[in-house]
């Protein structure tokens, strides 16, 4: 990738790039696919049954089937909804999310674009999907879907803040804000990696990232015992589909932030592990992120939006602001000094 | 200055947590409860004026009806009744599963309770693992009845069938099974921050309200009134085992979750007494009348079901059928209390209070 990235423009490398976009989006649709399958399979076996197994062998084809469903379903908007809004809003949230993840470094050469600011850049884009959610919550003319829209909007732009924070250290350590720069200077060894000296940068960023991705224990938006189904419940067919897969992809992005930030990147856990391919050692973090997400939704029960914003704003970036205090000093005390 | 409106917000009939078709009217100031008024009666059948053109043992299959998750209470406490006022020896067979069956069934209903309450609170394993260890003493009554919800077990006189060969020792199975998994569940939930969060201080009243609102069951106990009609007024044949009546402190979520809790555990204490006891032969139903006809006058019994104090007032004028059949509801009861729990909380509470309750929209409409 870096050739053609380094390359001056020209009408060959669009191309290039237009195709490789549209690989990389079918790539990720697939992944949505079997991250979905995945899901239902792990809780499944969590909670003592066999999740989806009908549909071919495994249910490997259950969600294509639960896609090609929701595409043929009726498209249903409410008659006092707000027509042109409702329609903007699952698009206005896919969107930012397929662009975010462009900045994801998978290993040294291969990436998307390598901005030097892409540790804002994602936090910018994110953002708009929460404009989306509101937006949505507010266009279905639906109390449940505004309320969870209303919440979806606190409990996001709360988050977003320990989030950024938490990866202020990381930054501060590489002096870089390319991810990435910051994945190529982690180390080779595991304990070589961000996770262990930014420990509690870490642990927020965990916290923050579960929260930003509206997963339990911090599924409020959607929480249906409550909200019916939140934001979207007035939302059928293929633009609820853009609302899941919007989720998803995000689950992605932060699965390849965590692991680009705090877990190594493509860097092997030990040197002799070298022989394996970058990218393996990369996939197999983000998976194991994701399934981590996993565990916790079958695991966790719900945390209410009070204790949710008290969490954010009086543990959270507390937290946070120390780490970046500590990792100043230190570095200032025993790296530079 | 902002111009604010109070949000008014119809919660159900159709709304995944309120078990059933339960309307709740809701003012909201932002997410903050000012005012709620549930509105019942979604599915009332007339149980109690049906009953009036049945005979005692059509008036059975009712009872299963009304408070679905616990049936066989429900069957007793009917045939209770008419006993009493006919003055029918039950068989030593008969009492003994009978009571079996009766505290299978608290354990199953406070399964159930306990699995979709967590899953109100937005856990969604415990819901699953509840349903998995309810299907075993579903099964069970299977094998006992035939029937999986709706039993039709209890007769006038005893019971209608007799336990199968083997049934017994798959009780005594699963009674160490039961406390093994029960263990393993109070360590997942009971002691979450996030769970404990979301229940301690929530909905919380005193004693004396309790009483004046007419709670019982768990509701009731869970401020620290040890009252239990199986140990305060004992039926069947509660007197002869050992067990504790477990009570809260605070009256809050919480103490009701703990109080379900351990409440499993001592029927499961009560189940391997009984087990152990259980007559080897004998008859499973007593001497009675062809047509049962209790003699004119009235009754009252009450016994303990999963949810609190179950009634069954008959007045009979001699023939038949019931002059009148009156069923004090423990559901409806303790609903009384939610619109006062309500107001001043959040909509995330409501959820946690109303699941705390306990309550089966069959029993409350009847």
């Amino acid at each position: 990738m870096t050739k053609w990235v380094e390359q001056p423009l020209s009408w060959e490398n669009v191309l290039i790039y237009a195709l490789l976009s549209v690989v990389f989006l079918l790539l990720i649709l697939g992944y949505v696919t079997y991250a979905i399958l995945f899901e239902r399979k792990v809780l499944g076996w969590m909670q003592w049954r066999h999740g989806p197994n009908r549909l071919g062998p495994w249910g490997i084809f259950q969600t294509v089937a639960d896609v090609l469903k929701l595409l043929i379903k009726e498209d249903t908007i409410p008659h006092k909804a707000d027509r042109a809004l409702f329609i903007l809003a699952p698009a206005l949230c896919y969107a930012p999310s397929f662009a975010a993840i462009a900045v994801i470094p998978y290993t040294r050469e291969l990436y998307f674009a390598d901005l030097n600011v892409a540790v804002i850049y994602y936090a910018a884009l994110s953002a708009i999907s929460t404009i989306a959610i509101v937006l949505g919550g507010w266009a279905s003319n639906n109390k449940y879907s505004l309320l969870g829209g209303m919440r979806s909007a606190a409990q996001m732009i709360s988050y977003e803040v320990p989030l950024i924070l938490s990866i202020v250290g990381t930054v501060m350590m590489t002096g870089s804000m390319s991810l990435r720069q910051i994945a190529d200077a982690q180390g080779d060894w595991f304990w070589e990696w961000n996770f262990l000296p930014q420990i509690i940068g870490f642990g927020v960023f965990i916290v923050a990232a579960v929260s930003e991705l509206n997963r339990t224990p911090f599924d409020l938006p959607e929480a249906e015992s409550e909200l019916v189904a939140g934001y979207h419940t007035e939302y059928s067919g293929f633009r609820f589909a853009f609302f899941m897969l919007a989720e998803y992809v995000y689950m992605f992005a932060i699965a390849g932030l965590a692991s680009v930030l705090f877990l190594g990147g493509w860097h092997p856990p030990a040197p002799f592990l070298d022989f394996i391919p970058g990218i393996v050692w990369m996939i197999l973090k983000m998976a194991f992120v994701i399934f981590f997400l996993f565990w916790l939704r079958a695991t966790m029960p719900r945390v209410r939006i009070d204790q949710l914003m008290g969490l954010a704003w009086k543990v959270l970036v507390p937290l946070a602001i120390l780490n970046v205090f500590v990792t100043a000093v230190c570095l200032e005390l025993f790296i530079k000094g | 200055m902002i111009r604010t409106e109070e949000l008014l917000l119809n919660v159900g009939p159709q709304h995944p947590s309120t078990h059933g078709v339960l309307r709740l009217v809701l003012k909201l100031d932002g997410e903050v409860i000012t005012e709620a008024t549930p509105v019942i009666g979604y599915l009332h059948r007339g149980t109690e004026k049906l009953a009036e053109s049945l005979n005692y043992t059509q008036i059975i299959p009712y009872t299963d009806r009304m408070d679905y998750v616990s049936a066989m209470t429900n069957n007793y406490v009917l045939c209770h009744a008419v006993e009493k006022m006919m003055g029918i020896e039950v068989p030593e067979r008969a009492q003994f599963l009978r009571l079996i069956v009766m505290e299978m069934q608290r354990i199953a209903s406070h399964l159930v309770w306990w699995g979709t309450y967590l899953l109100d609170l937005g856990a969604m394993s415990p819901f699953l693992y509840a349903f998995k260890e309810r299907e075993k003493i579903v099964s069970l009554f299977n094998e006992l009845c035939g029937a999986r919800l709706t039993y039709n077990y209890m007769r006038v006189g005893g019971v209608k069938w007799d336990a199968p060969p083997g049934w017994i020792d798959k009780v005594r199975d699963f009674v160490p099974y039961m406390e093994k998994q029960l263990e393993e569940y109070e360590q997942l939930v009971s002691g979450n921050e996030i769970f404990l969060a979301r229940v301690r201080g929530i909905g919380k009243y005193d004693a004396e309200t309790a009483i004046a609102y007419g709670l019982s069951g768990a509701n009731l106990r869970c401020t620290g009134v040890k009252w239990d009609l199986r140990k305060n007024e004992p039926y069947c044949i509660y007197d002869r085992f050992e067990f504790d009546v477990p009570v809260g402190t605070n009256g809050d979520c919480y103490d009701r979750y703990m109080v379900r809790f351990e409440e499993m555990r001592q029927s499961l204490r009560i189940l391997k007494q009984a087990i152990e006891q259980f007559p080897s032969s004998g008859e499973t139903m007593g001497k009675v009348p062809r047509v049962i006809r209790p003699p004119a006058g009235e009754t009252y019994v009450r016994i303990e079901s999963p949810r609190g104090e179950i009634g069954c007032h008959i007045v009979s004028k001699g023939k038949a059928e019931p002059y009148r059949l009156k069923f004090r509801r423990p559901s409806f009861n303790n609903l009384q209390i939610l619109p006062k729990l309500l107001v001043g909380e959040t909509m995330t509470n409501l959820i946690a209070i109303m699941g705390g309750i306990d309550f089966v929209l069959g029993e409350v409409d009847c």
